[in-house]
């Protein structure tokens, strides 16, 4: 007979092993898959390193599949961290790439200058008020904003969609090949987002503004009334209407500002990625998901976004380099879940001492310190 | 995405064969006259569309009824959709042997995703929702549904067995009932046996009140002798293997060939129709056709040359659910009704 006791504090050694020991095992569980499919774990584990950080131009590339990763990982921490499940930065960062496109469709002509800013602040007004529709929704009439956020995303492809293949909008090429095969408007060259070379690899603009985010979003939630309020009202609903806080408005501004962080990544993509809104390959990105997995694994800590997003963009960038008879698309995402898995799994061991019960034992009442009464 | 696209080229063929020239959708062949009016056609595929539908949202039921919240529903339909196709490709024996194996399989398959979600959730005490998601983004159109697929060739060629429509007898060709009620596949039929066997099971059997009762207050049920843990996983494991076998209907049924995310999100409607259903068996019956109705009118639409932009038509399910979702969540409907009590709430012996 098993029995577990909640521990009291955790010690310092546990919150560093445990999550290697999960990554470790879902590595190993990950091998044990890809042996099945009869492909050598091993040689497709180098590659992944190889071709995701090691060989040359790999990490410019990484980076480069890590910025989206980052966009969507601190949307979804933003929100999960007042117990607010936003599913919906999938559809908030592709709504944020019309908006970014639109934006620099439209002030051909003028500066970069102010171009560019222009492009930013519709992305993330765009990724906001699509996750505002949801917040309403949930502050004022109460649906669940799990549901709603993952239509949104639906919605979002198919409003992508129709402004490219579906309708002659201004979001369409409609010179040359345009005319024959739908693809989307390209903004002007000069409007593309500017990048940093340094030697061994480059950055671009729009991972400096992750990080930027990432830092405001950090402060905001340590050291601001607003953090304090996502806090309180997340862990205890009531006390917070007791303290007079604003409930429905903090919904709606969390949600907001989540939805405007996974905008910015849809005005990333379009400046500094593709330069124009490709609905088919954002429907097959999964972004939004990844960002899920990305802000359970930094435990909803926007700092440790940026460098869980870094490692899953390595992932992702090798998945798509390697991308072969031997190397599916699917192994990323399955890699991925089975960490996301197995570190929440492994959680267990950080929250529970692990207690093997003499005979009788069973009925052992374990005292929890107050506060520590209900899980999550 | 992938799967809508499919559908309308299914839809284009349609149009160009002409009317209820397809053995996939339910349109009578032969009963003319009243069964090819449109409003017939629409109800008789809402409730082919509305099967998967159905049973997923069923299995949901059944799991949520017990306290556990599972968000893995599009996860396991794809884990059984994929399990369905192997099986429809590889197993030998008749046609009909073919495809109950491939729907075992489906039931199989889906059942042991669950089981990932059971164990982390009970046994690991991971929080539902968050475990949920893990499970859709593991198993999902992304994930291991899709590596599996790739890994075993499913989308090489279209499966060989297919689930195709009973006609009871002659009564098909009725007027009106024959398209609604007499011409559907088994799994269609097994969807209704199965709304009454849970409803019974549920308001009828101590069994399951034994299992209402751990989903309102699994300290009482405990105290009362019943095994909580157990029955959470009972029940969540079946719930996966209904999931499983909705997932089996997109590759068995719609479409014969695998792409990956072939479900299209239908897994995440299922939840809704859940809650659109205040967890009862006939209400969900009701709100799946309502859905498949919506999922199918783009398709009936097309085929009679209608011209309607294909986005918008993509996109009425889901909008759909948005604003039933409103309507179901206000005020007098919550009063009445309501989800079990300790849903998505765990259970700790010692933290009473």
């Amino acid at each position: 007979m098993i029995r577990l006791e909640r521990r009291v504090d955790q010690p310092r050694w546990l919150s560093l092993a445990v999550p290697l020991g999960s990554i470790a095992v879902a590595l190993l569980v990950g091998a044990v898959v890809v042996a099945l499919s009869g492909n050598d774990a091993i040689a497709t584990y180098s590659r992944i390193v190889d071709r995701g950080f090691t060989s040359r131009g790999a990490f410019t590339a990484t980076l480069t599949a890590a910025t989206p990763l980052l966009f969507t990982g601190l949307a979804a921490a933003t929100a999960f961290r007042m117990g607010i499940f936003n599913i919906g930065g999938e559809g908030q960062l592709i709504v944020g790439a019309v908006g970014a496109s639109g934006a620099g469709i439209v002030l051909d002509g003028r500066p970069a200058a102010l171009a560019i800013p222009a492009m930013l602040v519709a992305g993330a007004a765009c990724g906001a008020a699509w996750a505002g529709i949801a917040a309403v929704l949930r502050a004022w009439l109460n649906t669940n904003e799990i549901i709603t956020t993952l239509m949104l995303n639906y919605l979002a492809i198919n409003l992508a969609t129709y402004l490219v293949f579906g309708s002659k909008s201004r979001w369409r090429d409609l010179e040359g090949s345009g005319l024959m095969f739908p693809k989307g408007k390209a903004i002007p060259e000069a409007f593309e987002f500017p990048s940093v070379d340094f030697g061994n690899f480059t950055v671009s603009f729009g991972f400096f503004i992750g990080i930027a985010a990432a830092i405001a979003l950090y402060v905001a939630f340590r050291s601001t009334r607003f953090g304090f309020q996502t806090r309180v009202i997340g862990d205890e609903p009531r006390a917070a209407a007791y303290a007079g806080m604003r409930t429905k408005r903090t919904i709606l501004a969390l949600l907001a500002l989540s939805g405007a962080v996974a905008g910015l990544g849809g005005a990333s993509d379009v400046g500094d990625t593709r330069h124009l809104l490709d609905p088919k390959a954002l429907g097959q990105a999964g972004y939004g998901y990844a960002g899920i997995v990305v802000a359970a694994l930094a435990r909803l800590n926007p700092l440790a976004v940026v460098g869980v997003s870094i490692l899953m963009g390595g992932l992702a960038n090798a998945g798509r380099a390697l991308q072969g008879p031997d190397f599916p698309a699917g192994l990323v995402g399955t890699l991925q879940g089975l960490l996301l898995v197995c570190t929440l799994a492994g959680e267990l061991f950080a929250r529970y001492r692990i207690r093997r019960a003499g005979a009788g034992a069973g009925v052992v009442a374990v005292a929890a310190p107050p506060g520590a009464g209900v899980q999550g | 995405m992938i799967a809508s696209t499919a559908l309308v080229q299914v839809a284009t063929v349609l149009a160009q064969a002409g009317d209820g020239a397809s053995s996939a959708l339910p349109v009578a062949s032969t009963g003319g006259g009243v069964n090819s009016n449109l409003l017939i056609v629409i109800f008789a595929s809402a409730i082919f569309y509305g099967t998967p539908l159905l049973l997923a949202a069923l299995g949901e039921m059944l799991t949520e009824r017990s306290g556990v919240l599972n968000l893995g529903v599009e996860g396991m339909m794809l884990m059984g959709a994929v399990a369905a196709c192997w099986t429809s490709l590889h197993a030998g024996g008749s046609g009909w042997m073919v495809v109950t194996q491939a729907m075992l399989a489906a039931v199989v398959v889906g059942g042991l995703t669950a089981a990932l979600h059971a164990v982390l959730v009970l046994t690991f005490r991971v929080e539902q929702i968050v475990s949920g998601l893990a499970i859709t983004i593991l198993a999902g159109a992304a994930g291991l549904s899709s590596y599996l697929a790739a890994s075993l060739d499913l989308a090489s060629s279209p499966i060989p067995h297919r689930l195709e429509p009973i006609h009871v007898g002659g009564l098909a060709d009725l007027p009106v009932a024959g398209p609604l009620l007499f011409d559907h596949n088994l799994l269609t039929y097994l969807s209704w046996v199965l709304v009454a066997v849970l409803w019974w099971y549920l308001f009828r059997s101590r069994r399951g009140l034994h299992l209402r009762a751990v989903g309102e207050s699994p300290a009482t049920a405990d105290a009362m002798g019943i095994d909580v843990v157990r029955t959470r996983y009972v029940h969540t494991i079946a719930g996966g293997g209904l999931a499983g076998l909705a997932g089996a209907f997109y590759p068995l049924a719609i479409i014969p060939l695998w792409s990956d995310g072939l479900t299209g999100g239908r897994g995440w409607i299922a939840l809704a129709l859940v809650i659109f259903g205040f967890w009862r068996p006939e209400l969900i019956l009701v709100g799946a056709y309502l859905f498949g109705a919506f999922s199918s009118l783009g398709l009936t639409l097309q085929a009679r040359n209608v011209e309607v932009s294909t986005q918008l038509l993509d996109s009425l399910p889901y909008l759909m659910t948005i604003v039933v979702l409103v309507f179901v969540s206000t005020g007098w409907a919550r009063r009445r009704l309501g989800a079990p009590a300790a849903l998505g709430t765990p259970y700790e012996r010692e933290a009473r």
